[in-house]
């Protein structure tokens, strides 16, 4: 163990569903890397590219047509703050992948904005990652990701891209905005992978 | 990874807001406008982490010794600690620079652009402070505070004013000085006067609140500003 810092006692209260390092938030906040940008339904598209190259689009409607889930899920913000029980309504990406033919490993998430965000393939399937559209049973706010992003709560939430357009799979890994700018490649909160080489 | 510090000094800002003067052994430098991990550690082991910006400048030719500002957040559970209890020659566990993206570095191209509310002063100020060391472009600083004794780095501000190519502009949005006429938030017309214009090539920095910062970089892309030329960081 470090040094005691005199005097301090502390919040706690975390309990078990907090991950190392994190603190417990009945707010929301936000976290982006530049202005919101405002995104109309209408001009809303998502785009899976493949390794080879081949597209898969869907526009609002279509994926409105897709089966929607209603998710609950705790979020963990490498700034440190995690809420817990948030609830979220959208489409699995289990869904949307399921005729897309692919053997990638990765892939990179892609943002209105230019924001982007890398996660392994694996990691965006099997019941743990959606596209979601609704937060606390409304329409997901701009500020938050709105009209839609990509929601993958069991790693640090800015996985979870806002605004997200699209995925493009790949057999390599590259890094997204925050990871190359010194956060981790992974980013899982239960090993508190923040920074890089954590 | 994680290192010990040591205070050297504390310097009250604001009512609510101090400087912490630090001494790091190892130090391996930073850009202006990352920040810091702090971590304090109760008796018993409880451990507990915040980022903060850090608010001084680094150069090769500086000492071992950063500064952070650090704004009280009403119940919040580290800042009052670091703002009421933490002393000079206290030891205070760091980890950092953390960042790259919300950075100024002295060899970018074109005019700065500050946009501070509040505490989101502290890393345009290390901003600031790097560009006196080794900038030549011109900056602009338009810093929006609750009343004049919301200032943080008064006379510093004062200082780096006095230089030709740094343009410092206060907004009071709640009770301002005895000769300031404009009492309000920054609003489209403020953006127009006092900010760069698009075709400035600025790369601009907004740091405050969320809502301040939704406000104000939504005003600058409706003022033309290319989005990705806009970065923010947001608090709260």
């Amino acid at each position: 163990m470090g040094i005691v810092s005199s005097g301090f006692t502390g919040r706690r209260g975390g309990g078990k569903d907090l991950p190392p390092g994190q603190y417990l938030t009945h707010e929301f906040p936000v976290l982006s890397a530049g202005p919101t940008p405002h995104i109309l339904t209408d001009h809303w598209e998502f785009t899976v590219t493949t390794e080879s190259g081949e597209k898969y689009k869907w526009d609002w409607a279509a994926l409105m047509a897709l089966p929607s889930e209603e998710i609950t899920k705790d979020i963990h913000c490498v700034t440190r703050w995690s809420k817990l029980q948030t609830t979220w309504k959208g489409v699995s990406l289990d869904t949307l992948l399921a005729d897309v033919e692919t053997g990638a490993d990765f892939a990179m998430a892609h943002s209105y904005g230019g924001y982007t965000t890398n996660v392994p393939l694996d990691d965006l399937l099997d019941g743990q990652s959606w596209i979601a559209y609704e937060y606390d049973g409304e329409p997901l706010d701009p500020e938050h990701g709105g009209p839609a992003r990509l929601l993958v709560p069991h790693l640090y939430f800015w996985k979870s891209a806002k605004w997200v357009r699209g995925l493009v799979l790949s057999d390599t890994e590259d890094l997204g905005f925050w990871e190359t700018a010194g956060y981790h490649e992974y980013g899982d909160p239960w090993k508190e992978q923040r920074y890089a080489g954590d | 990874m994680w290192q010990v510090a040591t205070v050297a000094d504390v310097r009250r800002e604001t009512e609510t807001a101090r400087t912490i003067v630090l001494d790091v052994p190892d130090w391996p430098g930073h850009l202006a406008g990352q920040h810091l991990d702090v971590r304090l550690t109760a008796e018993d082991g409880y451990r507990a982490s915040r980022s903060y910006s850090i608010a001084s400048a680094w150069s090769v030719s500086s000492s071992n010794t950063i500064e952070l500002t650090v704004e009280q957040v009403p119940g919040g559970e580290v800042s009052p600690y670091l703002v009421e209890v933490l002393k000079a020659g206290d030891p205070l566990e760091i980890r950092g620079p953390v960042g790259g993206w919300f950075v100024w570095k002295p060899e970018q191209e074109g005019p700065v652009q500050l946009i501070g509310g509040g505490s989101g002063v502290v890393p345009l100020r290390a901003m600031l402070r790097a560009h006196a060391d080794a900038g030549t472009t011109p900056v602009r600083l338009l810093y929006s505070v609750r009343r004049p004794e919301s200032v943080i780095y008064v006379s510093d501000l004062k200082d780096l004013a006095a230089s030709d190519d740094v343009d410092v502009r206060l907004v009071y949005t709640r009770e301002a000085p005895a000769g300031e006429p404009r009492v309000g938030r920054i609003d489209a017309d403020l953006i127009e006067q006092y900010v760069f214009k698009p075709e400035d090539g600025a790369t601009t920095y907004v740091c405050g609140p969320t809502p301040f910062v939704e406000t104000v970089a939504d005003l600058l892309v409706a003022a033309g500003h290319d989005p990705a030329r806009v970065r923010t960081e947001r608090f709260g």
